[in-house]
Protein backbone atom coordinates (compact mmCIF):
# COMPACT_ATOMS: atom_id res chain seq x y z
CA UNK A 1 0.00 0.00 0.00
CA UNK A 2 1.56 3.32 -1.02
CA UNK A 3 1.75 6.21 1.39
CA UNK A 4 -0.61 8.52 -0.53
CA UNK A 5 -3.30 5.87 -0.35
CA UNK A 6 -2.83 5.52 3.36
CA UNK A 7 -3.42 9.22 3.86
CA UNK A 8 -6.68 8.91 1.96
CA UNK A 9 -7.53 5.63 3.64
CA UNK A 10 -7.37 7.38 7.01
CA UNK A 11 -10.62 9.12 6.08
CA UNK A 12 -12.28 5.89 5.00
CA UNK A 13 -11.39 4.42 8.38
CA UNK A 14 -12.78 7.52 10.05
CA UNK A 15 -16.03 6.85 8.24
CA UNK A 16 -16.01 3.31 9.70
CA UNK A 17 -15.51 4.81 13.15
CA UNK A 18 -18.42 7.21 12.80
CA UNK A 19 -20.65 4.46 11.43
CA UNK A 20 -19.70 2.29 14.41
CA UNK A 21 -20.60 5.08 16.81
CA UNK A 22 -23.90 5.79 15.05
CA UNK A 23 -24.85 2.10 15.23
CA UNK A 24 -23.60 1.58 18.78
CA UNK A 25 -25.07 4.89 19.94
CA UNK A 26 -21.92 5.85 21.80
CA UNK A 27 -18.17 6.16 21.48
CA UNK A 28 -15.14 8.34 22.15
CA UNK A 29 -15.21 10.02 18.78
CA UNK A 30 -12.80 12.93 19.37
CA UNK A 31 -9.85 10.78 20.46
CA UNK A 32 -10.58 8.25 17.72
CA UNK A 33 -9.95 10.98 15.18
CA UNK A 34 -6.77 12.27 16.80
CA UNK A 35 -5.17 8.83 17.18
CA UNK A 36 -6.05 7.42 13.74
CA UNK A 37 -2.78 8.18 11.91
CA UNK A 38 -0.72 6.96 14.88
CA UNK A 39 -2.46 3.59 14.74
CA UNK A 40 -2.22 3.44 10.96
CA UNK A 41 1.47 4.24 10.97
CA UNK A 42 2.06 1.48 13.50
CA UNK A 43 -0.13 -1.19 11.90
CA UNK A 44 0.52 -0.43 8.22
CA UNK A 45 4.13 0.75 8.25
CA UNK A 46 5.92 -0.10 11.46
CA UNK A 47 4.85 -3.16 13.35
CA UNK A 48 5.53 -6.74 12.42
CA UNK A 49 2.12 -8.09 13.36
CA UNK A 50 -0.45 -9.66 11.04
CA UNK A 51 -3.34 -12.09 11.44
CA UNK A 52 -0.93 -14.78 10.23
CA UNK A 53 1.83 -14.16 12.82
CA UNK A 54 -0.33 -13.01 15.73
CA UNK A 55 0.73 -15.98 17.87
CA UNK A 56 4.42 -15.75 17.01
CA UNK A 57 6.64 -14.97 20.01
CA UNK A 58 8.59 -12.62 17.73
CA UNK A 59 5.66 -10.40 16.75
CA UNK A 60 5.74 -6.76 17.72
CA UNK A 61 3.44 -5.93 20.64
CA UNK A 62 0.94 -3.11 20.97
CA UNK A 63 -1.25 -1.96 23.86
CA UNK A 64 -3.81 0.80 23.40
CA UNK A 65 -3.43 2.46 26.77
CA UNK A 66 -6.02 5.11 25.87
CA UNK A 67 -8.49 2.27 25.50
CA UNK A 68 -11.42 4.59 24.93
CA UNK A 69 -10.17 5.12 21.35
CA UNK A 70 -11.21 1.55 20.66
CA UNK A 71 -13.38 2.47 17.68
CA UNK A 72 -10.33 3.70 15.77
CA UNK A 73 -8.48 0.57 16.90
CA UNK A 74 -11.27 -1.71 15.61
CA UNK A 75 -11.26 0.14 12.28
CA UNK A 76 -7.49 -0.28 11.90
CA UNK A 77 -7.56 -3.93 13.04
CA UNK A 78 -10.30 -4.61 10.51
CA UNK A 79 -8.34 -2.91 7.71
CA UNK A 80 -5.36 -5.06 8.72
CA UNK A 81 -7.45 -8.22 8.41
CA UNK A 82 -7.96 -9.09 12.08
CA UNK A 83 -11.66 -8.18 12.18
CA UNK A 84 -14.59 -7.91 9.77
CA UNK A 85 -15.56 -4.25 9.70
CA UNK A 86 -19.19 -4.88 8.76
CA UNK A 87 -19.51 -7.23 11.71
CA UNK A 88 -17.94 -4.62 14.00
CA UNK A 89 -20.24 -1.83 12.80
CA UNK A 90 -23.29 -4.04 13.17
CA UNK A 91 -22.50 -5.30 16.67
CA UNK A 92 -20.42 -2.56 18.31
CA UNK A 93 -21.63 -2.00 21.88
CA UNK A 94 -24.75 -4.08 21.25
CA UNK A 95 -26.10 -6.55 23.82
CA UNK A 96 -23.82 -9.58 24.12
CA UNK A 97 -21.27 -8.19 21.63
CA UNK A 98 -17.54 -8.95 21.78
CA UNK A 99 -16.92 -5.45 20.45
CA UNK A 100 -16.95 -3.77 23.84
CA UNK A 101 -16.45 -0.03 24.25
CA UNK A 102 -12.86 -0.67 25.32
CA UNK A 103 -10.29 -3.21 24.03
CA UNK A 104 -11.17 -6.85 24.59
CA UNK A 105 -8.32 -9.31 24.25
CA UNK A 106 -10.64 -12.15 23.42
CA UNK A 107 -10.74 -10.56 19.94
CA UNK A 108 -7.97 -11.36 17.46
CA UNK A 109 -5.12 -8.87 17.37
CA UNK A 110 -5.72 -7.36 20.81
CA UNK A 111 -3.06 -8.21 23.41
CA UNK A 112 -4.48 -6.66 26.55
CA UNK A 113 -7.72 -5.36 27.94
CA UNK A 114 -7.56 -1.70 28.78
CA UNK A 115 -9.91 1.13 29.53
CA UNK A 116 -8.74 2.38 32.88
CA UNK A 117 -5.96 4.82 32.09
CA UNK A 118 -2.36 4.51 33.18
CA UNK A 119 -2.00 0.77 32.62
CA UNK A 120 -0.53 0.47 29.12
CA UNK A 121 2.96 1.78 29.73
CA UNK A 122 3.76 -0.40 32.78
CA UNK A 123 2.35 -3.46 30.99
CA UNK A 124 4.53 -2.65 27.98
CA UNK A 125 7.54 -2.34 30.28
CA UNK A 126 6.89 -5.99 31.22
CA UNK A 127 6.53 -7.01 27.59
CA UNK A 128 9.72 -5.20 26.58
CA UNK A 129 11.56 -6.68 29.55
CA UNK A 130 10.48 -10.18 28.51
CA UNK A 131 11.84 -9.48 25.02
CA UNK A 132 15.19 -8.48 26.48
CA UNK A 133 15.30 -11.54 28.76
CA UNK A 134 14.56 -13.84 25.83
CA UNK A 135 16.87 -12.01 23.40
CA UNK A 136 14.06 -11.46 20.96
CA UNK A 137 14.05 -8.55 18.55
CA UNK A 138 10.40 -7.55 18.76
CA UNK A 139 9.43 -4.00 19.62
CA UNK A 140 6.71 -2.91 22.03
CA UNK A 141 4.45 0.08 21.47
CA UNK A 142 1.80 1.80 23.51
CA UNK A 143 -0.34 4.86 22.84
CA UNK A 144 -1.44 7.06 25.70
CA UNK A 145 -3.60 10.12 25.83
CA UNK A 146 -2.22 13.38 27.21
CA UNK A 147 -4.96 13.64 29.83
CA UNK A 148 -3.92 10.12 30.86
CA UNK A 149 -0.53 11.42 31.95
CA UNK A 150 -2.07 12.66 35.20
CA UNK A 151 -2.17 9.01 36.32
CA UNK A 152 0.78 8.35 38.63
CA UNK A 153 1.21 4.80 37.33
CA UNK A 154 2.34 6.26 33.97
CA UNK A 155 5.34 7.78 35.70
CA UNK A 156 6.11 4.52 37.46
CA UNK A 157 6.30 3.07 33.95
CA UNK A 158 8.55 5.87 32.71
CA UNK A 159 10.91 5.21 35.63
CA UNK A 160 11.07 1.47 35.01
CA UNK A 161 11.52 1.84 31.24
CA UNK A 162 14.62 3.91 31.89
CA UNK A 163 15.89 1.73 34.74
CA UNK A 164 15.83 -1.37 32.53
CA UNK A 165 17.17 0.48 29.44
CA UNK A 166 14.29 -0.73 27.31
CA UNK A 167 15.27 0.54 23.87
CA UNK A 168 12.74 -1.90 22.40
CA UNK A 169 9.95 0.16 23.98
CA UNK A 170 8.25 3.13 22.36
CA UNK A 171 5.45 5.12 24.00
CA UNK A 172 3.38 7.46 21.88
CA UNK A 173 1.46 10.30 23.41
CA UNK A 174 -1.59 11.44 21.47
CA UNK A 175 -1.16 15.08 22.43
CA UNK A 176 -4.48 16.53 21.37
CA UNK A 177 -4.59 18.91 24.34
CA UNK A 178 -8.21 18.22 25.19
CA UNK A 179 -9.83 15.94 27.72
CA UNK A 180 -13.41 15.52 28.82
CA UNK A 181 -13.40 18.58 31.10
CA UNK A 182 -11.57 20.88 28.71
CA UNK A 183 -8.01 21.92 27.93
CA UNK A 184 -5.43 19.52 29.38
CA UNK A 185 -3.31 22.40 30.60
CA UNK A 186 -6.23 23.78 32.60
CA UNK A 187 -7.17 20.39 34.05
CA UNK A 188 -3.64 19.25 35.01
CA UNK A 189 -0.88 20.91 33.06
CA UNK A 190 2.18 19.17 31.66
CA UNK A 191 4.31 22.30 31.19
CA UNK A 192 7.13 21.28 28.88
CA UNK A 193 6.09 17.66 28.44
CA UNK A 194 9.13 16.76 26.35
CA UNK A 195 11.49 18.04 28.98
CA UNK A 196 9.54 16.29 31.69
CA UNK A 197 9.84 12.90 29.98
CA UNK A 198 13.48 13.53 29.01
CA UNK A 199 14.21 14.09 32.69
CA UNK A 200 12.99 10.53 33.29
CA UNK A 201 15.80 9.30 31.05
CA UNK A 202 13.83 8.75 27.85
CA UNK A 203 14.67 9.76 24.33
CA UNK A 204 11.91 12.13 23.23
CA UNK A 205 10.79 12.90 19.69
CA UNK A 206 8.28 15.66 19.18
CA UNK A 207 6.12 15.39 16.07
CA UNK A 208 4.60 18.72 15.15
CA UNK A 209 1.81 17.22 13.04
CA UNK A 210 0.75 14.01 14.69
CA UNK A 211 -1.93 13.44 12.06
CA UNK A 212 0.72 13.20 9.34
CA UNK A 213 1.64 9.57 8.68
CA UNK A 214 4.94 10.54 7.00
CA UNK A 215 6.04 12.52 10.05
CA UNK A 216 5.00 9.69 12.37
CA UNK A 217 6.87 7.11 10.32
CA UNK A 218 9.99 9.24 10.46
CA UNK A 219 9.71 9.42 14.24
CA UNK A 220 9.19 5.66 14.58
CA UNK A 221 12.21 5.02 12.37
CA UNK A 222 14.32 7.31 14.54
CA UNK A 223 13.10 5.50 17.66
CA UNK A 224 14.41 2.22 16.24
CA UNK A 225 17.92 3.65 16.11
CA UNK A 226 17.99 4.74 19.76
CA UNK A 227 20.04 2.43 21.97
CA UNK A 228 20.09 2.05 25.74
CA UNK A 229 16.93 4.02 26.48
CA UNK A 230 13.25 3.91 25.54
CA UNK A 231 11.65 6.48 23.26
CA UNK A 232 8.59 8.63 23.76
CA UNK A 233 6.97 10.21 20.73
CA UNK A 234 4.87 13.23 21.55
CA UNK A 235 2.52 13.55 18.62
CA UNK A 236 0.74 16.89 18.47
CA UNK A 237 -2.62 15.87 17.09
CA UNK A 238 -6.00 17.48 16.59
CA UNK A 239 -8.89 16.09 18.55
CA UNK A 240 -11.78 15.37 16.20
CA UNK A 241 -9.41 15.58 13.19
CA UNK A 242 -11.10 15.30 9.83
CA UNK A 243 -14.17 17.46 10.22
CA UNK A 244 -14.66 21.04 11.36
CA UNK A 245 -17.78 19.82 13.14
CA UNK A 246 -15.61 18.11 15.76
CA UNK A 247 -12.11 19.53 15.53
CA UNK A 248 -10.67 20.93 18.75
CA UNK A 249 -13.99 20.74 20.56
CA UNK A 250 -13.85 19.19 24.03
CA UNK A 251 -17.55 18.33 23.98
CA UNK A 252 -16.82 15.85 21.14
CA UNK A 253 -14.79 13.67 23.55
CA UNK A 254 -17.72 11.28 23.74
CA UNK A 255 -20.61 12.21 21.50
CA UNK A 256 -22.94 10.70 18.95
CA UNK A 257 -23.48 12.95 15.94
CA UNK A 258 -27.00 14.00 15.00
CA UNK A 259 -28.13 12.99 11.51
CA UNK A 260 -27.31 16.49 10.30
CA UNK A 261 -23.85 16.41 11.87
CA UNK A 262 -23.34 12.91 10.51
CA UNK A 263 -23.98 14.09 6.95
CA UNK A 264 -21.60 17.01 7.36
CA UNK A 265 -18.87 14.89 8.98
CA UNK A 266 -19.04 12.28 6.23
CA UNK A 267 -18.91 15.01 3.55
CA UNK A 268 -15.89 16.55 5.27
CA UNK A 269 -14.13 13.19 5.37
CA UNK A 270 -14.82 12.68 1.70
CA UNK A 271 -13.43 16.11 0.85
CA UNK A 272 -10.28 15.47 2.90
CA UNK A 273 -9.89 12.10 1.26
CA UNK A 274 -10.13 13.67 -2.19
CA UNK A 275 -7.58 16.27 -1.19
CA UNK A 276 -5.24 13.52 0.03
CA UNK A 277 -5.62 11.63 -3.23
CA UNK A 278 -4.88 14.79 -5.23
CA UNK A 279 -1.89 15.78 -3.09
CA UNK B 1 8.29 -25.17 66.96
CA UNK B 2 8.68 -24.76 63.21
CA UNK B 3 10.98 -21.86 62.31
CA UNK B 4 10.14 -21.59 58.63
CA UNK B 5 7.49 -19.03 57.70
CA UNK B 6 5.30 -19.74 54.68
CA UNK B 7 6.93 -16.94 52.70
CA UNK B 8 10.24 -18.75 52.99
CA UNK B 9 8.61 -21.96 51.81
CA UNK B 10 7.57 -20.08 48.67
CA UNK B 11 11.14 -18.95 48.05
CA UNK B 12 12.42 -22.49 48.51
CA UNK B 13 10.08 -23.86 45.85
CA UNK B 14 10.91 -21.07 43.41
CA UNK B 15 14.65 -21.53 43.98
CA UNK B 16 14.32 -25.19 43.16
CA UNK B 17 12.06 -24.82 40.13
CA UNK B 18 13.88 -21.82 38.61
CA UNK B 19 16.92 -24.02 38.00
CA UNK B 20 14.96 -25.88 35.36
CA UNK B 21 12.53 -23.21 34.22
CA UNK B 22 14.00 -19.94 32.98
CA UNK B 23 10.54 -18.46 32.51
CA UNK B 24 9.93 -18.28 36.26
CA UNK B 25 10.31 -14.66 37.28
CA UNK B 26 10.11 -13.06 40.70
CA UNK B 27 9.18 -9.40 41.07
CA UNK B 28 9.42 -7.38 44.25
CA UNK B 29 8.60 -3.79 45.19
CA UNK B 30 11.55 -3.14 47.50
CA UNK B 31 10.18 -6.17 49.33
CA UNK B 32 12.70 -8.92 48.59
CA UNK B 33 13.81 -9.02 52.21
CA UNK B 34 10.38 -9.05 53.77
CA UNK B 35 9.24 -11.59 51.18
CA UNK B 36 12.21 -13.87 52.02
CA UNK B 37 13.08 -13.67 48.33
CA UNK B 38 16.55 -12.15 48.63
CA UNK B 39 18.14 -15.60 48.06
CA UNK B 40 16.21 -15.88 44.80
CA UNK B 41 17.41 -12.45 43.67
CA UNK B 42 20.98 -13.49 44.42
CA UNK B 43 20.76 -16.91 42.81
CA UNK B 44 18.81 -15.86 39.71
CA UNK B 45 19.46 -12.16 39.04
CA UNK B 46 18.25 -12.53 35.44
CA UNK B 47 14.93 -13.88 36.65
CA UNK B 48 14.41 -11.22 39.28
CA UNK B 49 12.87 -7.80 38.68
CA UNK B 50 12.94 -4.98 41.20
CA UNK B 51 10.27 -2.33 40.62
CA UNK B 52 11.03 -0.13 43.61
CA UNK B 53 8.23 0.99 45.88
CA UNK B 54 5.63 0.95 43.11
CA UNK B 55 3.02 -1.75 43.54
CA UNK B 56 0.97 -0.70 40.53
CA UNK B 57 4.05 -1.02 38.36
CA UNK B 58 4.86 -4.36 40.01
CA UNK B 59 1.57 -5.89 38.95
CA UNK B 60 1.35 -4.35 35.47
CA UNK B 61 4.94 -5.31 34.62
CA UNK B 62 4.16 -8.84 35.80
CA UNK B 63 1.16 -8.93 33.47
CA UNK B 64 3.28 -7.76 30.55
CA UNK B 65 5.90 -10.41 31.28
CA UNK B 66 3.22 -13.08 31.54
CA UNK B 67 1.70 -12.00 28.24
CA UNK B 68 5.09 -12.74 26.68
CA UNK B 69 5.37 -16.25 28.11
CA UNK B 70 6.96 -15.62 31.50
CA UNK B 71 5.65 -17.03 34.78
CA UNK B 72 5.82 -14.07 37.13
CA UNK B 73 5.41 -14.22 40.91
CA UNK B 74 4.82 -10.69 42.19
CA UNK B 75 5.54 -10.48 45.92
CA UNK B 76 4.71 -7.47 48.01
CA UNK B 77 3.14 -6.86 51.43
CA UNK B 78 -0.48 -7.99 51.18
CA UNK B 79 -1.74 -4.66 52.52
CA UNK B 80 -0.28 -2.75 49.57
CA UNK B 81 -0.57 -5.45 46.92
CA UNK B 82 -4.26 -6.04 47.48
CA UNK B 83 -5.34 -2.41 47.62
CA UNK B 84 -2.75 -0.09 46.03
CA UNK B 85 -2.56 -2.29 42.94
CA UNK B 86 -6.11 -3.57 43.10
CA UNK B 87 -7.04 -2.17 39.73
CA UNK B 88 -3.94 -3.64 38.10
CA UNK B 89 -4.90 -7.01 39.59
CA UNK B 90 -8.42 -6.58 38.24
CA UNK B 91 -7.62 -5.41 34.71
CA UNK B 92 -4.07 -6.43 33.80
CA UNK B 93 -4.14 -9.78 35.58
CA UNK B 94 -7.68 -11.12 36.00
CA UNK B 95 -9.58 -9.40 33.17
CA UNK B 96 -6.73 -9.75 30.68
CA UNK B 97 -6.21 -13.34 31.95
CA UNK B 98 -2.45 -13.22 32.39
CA UNK B 99 -0.50 -15.95 34.15
CA UNK B 100 0.48 -13.90 37.19
CA UNK B 101 0.69 -15.18 40.75
CA UNK B 102 0.30 -12.39 43.26
CA UNK B 103 1.98 -13.21 46.55
CA UNK B 104 0.64 -11.14 49.44
CA UNK B 105 3.25 -11.41 52.15
CA UNK B 106 2.91 -10.45 55.82
CA UNK B 107 -0.83 -10.75 55.35
CA UNK B 108 -3.60 -10.10 57.83
CA UNK B 109 -2.23 -8.51 60.97
CA UNK B 110 1.29 -9.94 60.63
CA UNK B 111 2.78 -6.47 61.02
CA UNK B 112 1.05 -6.15 64.39
CA UNK B 113 1.80 -2.82 66.05
CA UNK B 114 2.59 -1.10 62.73
CA UNK B 115 -1.09 -0.37 62.53
CA UNK B 116 -3.95 -0.43 60.08
CA UNK B 117 -1.94 0.92 57.13
CA UNK B 118 0.05 -2.31 57.26
CA UNK B 119 -2.80 -4.71 57.92
CA UNK B 120 -4.55 -6.52 55.10
CA UNK B 121 -7.89 -7.46 56.59
CA UNK B 122 -9.73 -6.76 53.34
CA UNK B 123 -7.71 -8.75 50.83
CA UNK B 124 -9.86 -11.89 50.73
CA UNK B 125 -13.00 -9.85 50.09
CA UNK B 126 -11.31 -7.59 47.55
CA UNK B 127 -9.54 -10.25 45.53
CA UNK B 128 -12.41 -12.73 45.66
CA UNK B 129 -14.76 -10.17 44.14
CA UNK B 130 -12.69 -10.05 40.95
CA UNK B 131 -13.87 -12.50 38.26
CA UNK B 132 -11.12 -14.93 37.19
CA UNK B 133 -9.04 -14.30 40.33
CA UNK B 134 -8.39 -17.27 42.60
CA UNK B 135 -7.61 -16.74 46.28
CA UNK B 136 -5.51 -19.09 48.41
CA UNK B 137 -4.45 -18.94 52.05
CA UNK B 138 -2.22 -21.91 52.78
CA UNK B 139 -2.13 -23.05 56.38
CA UNK B 140 1.48 -24.12 56.84
CA UNK B 141 4.83 -24.41 55.07
CA UNK B 142 4.12 -27.88 53.69
CA UNK B 143 0.84 -26.88 52.14
CA UNK B 144 2.43 -23.66 50.86
CA UNK B 145 5.02 -25.75 49.03
CA UNK B 146 2.35 -27.94 47.44
CA UNK B 147 0.30 -24.91 46.44
CA UNK B 148 3.17 -23.09 44.74
CA UNK B 149 4.16 -26.26 42.89
CA UNK B 150 0.56 -26.61 41.70
CA UNK B 151 0.35 -22.96 40.64
CA UNK B 152 3.44 -23.47 38.50
CA UNK B 153 1.50 -26.11 36.60
CA UNK B 154 -1.33 -23.86 35.48
CA UNK B 155 -1.52 -20.57 33.63
CA UNK B 156 -4.25 -18.72 35.47
CA UNK B 157 -4.24 -15.68 37.76
CA UNK B 158 -4.04 -16.26 41.50
CA UNK B 159 -3.63 -14.36 44.74
CA UNK B 160 -1.82 -16.15 47.57
CA UNK B 161 -1.74 -14.69 51.06
CA UNK B 162 0.84 -15.78 53.61
CA UNK B 163 1.83 -14.42 57.00
CA UNK B 164 5.09 -13.06 58.25
CA UNK B 165 5.84 -15.37 61.11
CA UNK B 166 6.49 -19.12 61.28
CA UNK B 167 3.38 -21.10 62.11
CA UNK B 168 3.11 -24.49 63.76
CA UNK B 169 2.86 -27.26 61.21
CA UNK B 170 -0.54 -28.63 60.34
CA UNK B 171 0.95 -31.23 58.02
CA UNK B 172 4.31 -32.94 57.72
CA UNK B 173 6.70 -33.50 54.88
CA UNK B 174 5.51 -37.09 54.63
CA UNK B 175 1.86 -36.38 55.14
CA UNK B 176 0.55 -33.38 53.27
CA UNK B 177 -2.47 -34.40 51.25
CA UNK B 178 -2.98 -31.81 48.54
CA UNK B 179 -5.36 -31.51 45.67
CA UNK B 180 -5.78 -28.20 43.87
CA UNK B 181 -8.98 -26.44 44.95
CA UNK B 182 -9.96 -29.28 47.31
CA UNK B 183 -10.18 -28.46 51.01
CA UNK B 184 -8.88 -30.92 53.58
CA UNK B 185 -10.99 -32.33 56.38
CA UNK B 186 -8.47 -32.61 59.20
CA UNK B 187 -10.66 -34.09 61.90
CA UNK B 188 -14.15 -35.51 61.73
CA UNK B 189 -16.67 -34.97 64.52
CA UNK B 190 -20.44 -35.04 64.71
CA UNK B 191 -21.09 -32.02 66.91
CA UNK B 192 -19.66 -28.91 65.31
CA UNK B 193 -17.74 -27.93 62.19
CA UNK B 194 -14.87 -25.43 62.29
CA UNK B 195 -13.87 -24.09 58.92
CA UNK B 196 -10.64 -22.09 58.85
CA UNK B 197 -8.13 -20.76 56.36
CA UNK B 198 -4.53 -19.66 56.40
CA UNK B 199 -2.84 -19.37 59.73
CA UNK B 200 -6.10 -19.85 61.63
CA UNK B 201 -6.14 -23.54 60.70
CA UNK B 202 -3.60 -24.56 63.35
CA UNK B 203 -5.53 -22.89 66.22
CA UNK B 204 -8.74 -24.46 64.87
CA UNK B 205 -7.09 -27.88 65.03
CA UNK B 206 -5.86 -27.19 68.56
CA UNK B 207 -9.36 -26.06 69.52
CA UNK B 208 -10.70 -29.42 68.36
CA UNK B 209 -8.34 -31.15 70.82
CA UNK B 210 -9.58 -28.96 73.67
CA UNK B 211 -13.17 -29.73 72.69
CA UNK B 212 -12.46 -33.43 72.47
CA UNK B 213 -11.37 -33.37 76.11
CA UNK B 214 -14.73 -31.80 76.94
CA UNK B 215 -16.57 -34.51 75.03
CA UNK B 216 -17.37 -32.33 72.01
CA UNK B 217 -16.43 -33.78 68.65
CA UNK B 218 -15.45 -31.24 66.02
CA UNK B 219 -14.88 -31.47 62.31
CA UNK B 220 -12.06 -29.17 61.22
CA UNK B 221 -11.75 -28.06 57.60
CA UNK B 222 -8.66 -26.46 56.10
CA UNK B 223 -10.27 -24.27 53.41
CA UNK B 224 -7.02 -23.01 51.91
CA UNK B 225 -8.87 -22.50 48.61
CA UNK B 226 -11.12 -19.62 49.58
CA UNK B 227 -11.92 -19.02 45.94
CA UNK B 228 -12.94 -21.25 44.29
CA UNK B 229 -14.48 -22.36 47.59
CA UNK B 230 -14.65 -26.13 47.80
CA UNK B 231 -18.39 -26.36 48.40
CA UNK B 232 -18.49 -30.13 48.05
CA UNK B 233 -16.10 -30.69 50.94
CA UNK B 234 -17.75 -27.91 52.91
CA UNK B 235 -21.21 -29.45 52.61
CA UNK B 236 -19.86 -32.86 53.53
CA UNK B 237 -18.18 -31.37 56.61
CA UNK B 238 -21.22 -29.51 57.88
CA UNK B 239 -23.68 -32.33 57.27
CA UNK B 240 -25.11 -33.49 60.59
CA UNK B 241 -23.37 -30.97 62.85
CA UNK B 242 -25.46 -28.56 64.88
CA UNK B 243 -23.46 -25.41 64.06
CA UNK B 244 -20.57 -24.09 62.00
CA UNK B 245 -17.77 -21.78 63.08
CA UNK B 246 -15.59 -20.03 60.53
CA UNK B 247 -12.23 -18.61 61.58
CA UNK B 248 -10.19 -16.14 59.57
CA UNK B 249 -7.60 -13.40 59.92
CA UNK B 250 -9.75 -10.93 58.04
CA UNK B 251 -12.48 -8.33 58.45
CA UNK B 252 -15.90 -9.80 59.24
CA UNK B 253 -17.31 -8.96 55.81
CA UNK B 254 -16.66 -10.60 52.47
CA UNK B 255 -14.19 -13.21 53.66
CA UNK B 256 -14.35 -16.92 54.42
CA UNK B 257 -17.24 -16.50 56.86
CA UNK B 258 -19.36 -14.70 54.29
CA UNK B 259 -18.67 -17.31 51.65
CA UNK B 260 -19.32 -20.27 53.93
CA UNK B 261 -22.54 -18.64 55.14
CA UNK B 262 -23.73 -18.22 51.56
CA UNK B 263 -23.24 -21.89 50.80
CA UNK B 264 -24.53 -23.28 54.09
CA UNK B 265 -27.49 -20.87 54.04
CA UNK B 266 -28.46 -21.97 50.56
CA UNK B 267 -27.82 -25.70 50.78
CA UNK B 268 -28.27 -26.82 54.41
CA UNK B 269 -29.31 -23.89 56.62
CA UNK B 270 -27.89 -23.91 60.13
CA UNK B 271 -26.18 -21.51 62.47
CA UNK B 272 -22.87 -20.13 61.15
CA UNK B 273 -20.75 -18.06 63.51
CA UNK B 274 -17.97 -16.03 61.93
CA UNK B 275 -14.87 -15.51 64.06
CA UNK B 276 -12.83 -12.73 62.49
CA UNK B 277 -11.13 -9.44 63.20
CA UNK B 278 -13.43 -6.55 64.13
CA UNK B 279 -14.80 -4.01 61.67
CA UNK B 280 -12.43 -1.45 63.14
CA UNK B 281 -8.72 -0.75 63.39
CA UNK B 282 -7.40 -3.58 65.56
CA UNK B 283 -5.89 -2.99 68.97
CA UNK B 284 -2.16 -2.29 69.00
CA UNK B 285 0.07 -5.25 69.72
CA UNK B 286 1.97 -8.16 68.27
CA UNK B 287 -0.13 -10.42 66.10
CA UNK B 288 -0.15 -12.99 68.93
CA UNK B 289 -1.42 -10.39 71.42
CA UNK B 290 -4.06 -9.21 68.96
CA UNK B 291 -5.26 -12.76 68.23
CA UNK B 292 -5.49 -13.49 71.95
CA UNK B 293 -7.39 -10.27 72.59
CA UNK B 294 -10.05 -11.10 70.00
CA UNK B 295 -10.22 -14.77 70.87
CA UNK B 296 -8.70 -15.89 67.59
CA UNK B 297 -6.78 -18.70 69.27
CA UNK B 298 -7.44 -22.31 70.25
CA UNK B 299 -9.00 -21.39 73.57
CA UNK B 300 -11.21 -18.70 72.03
CA UNK B 301 -12.43 -20.98 69.27
CA UNK B 302 -13.12 -23.78 71.74
CA UNK B 303 -14.99 -21.40 74.05
CA UNK B 304 -17.14 -20.20 71.15
CA UNK B 305 -17.90 -23.81 70.22
CA UNK B 306 -18.95 -24.61 73.79
CA UNK B 307 -21.34 -21.65 73.74
CA UNK B 308 -23.01 -23.18 70.72
CA UNK B 309 -23.40 -26.65 72.23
Amino acid sequence: MIMENLKAKAFDLRKDVVNMIMEGKGGHIGGDMSVMEILMSLYFCQMNVTPENQDSPDRDRFVLSKGHSVEAYYAVLAAKGFLDIQDVIKKFSKFGSSYIGHPNNKLPGIEMNSGSLGHGLPVCVGMALAGKKDHRDYRVYTVMGDGELAEGSVWEGFMAGHQYKLDNLCAVIDRNRLQISGNTEDVMGHDDLGERIRSFGWHVIEVKNGNDIDALNKAFEEAKTVKGQPTAIIADTTKGYGSAVMENKANWHHKVPTQEEYQQIMADFEARKEAALNE
Amino acid sequence: MNKIPNRQAICNVLLEKAKEDKDIMVLCSDSRGSASLAPFAEAFPDQFVETGIAEQNLVSISAGLAKCGKKPFAASPACFLSTRSYEQAKIDVAYSNTNVTLIGISGGISYGALGMSHHSAQDIAAMSAIPNMRVYLPSDRHQTKCLIEALLQDEKPAYVRVGRNPVEDVYSEENCPFQMDKANILTEGKDIAIVACGEMVRPALDAAKILEEKGVHATVVDMYCVKPLDTETLLKAVEGVSAVITVEEHAPFGGLGSMVSQVVGAKCPKEVINMALPDAPVITGTSREVFDYYGLNAEGIAAKAMELM
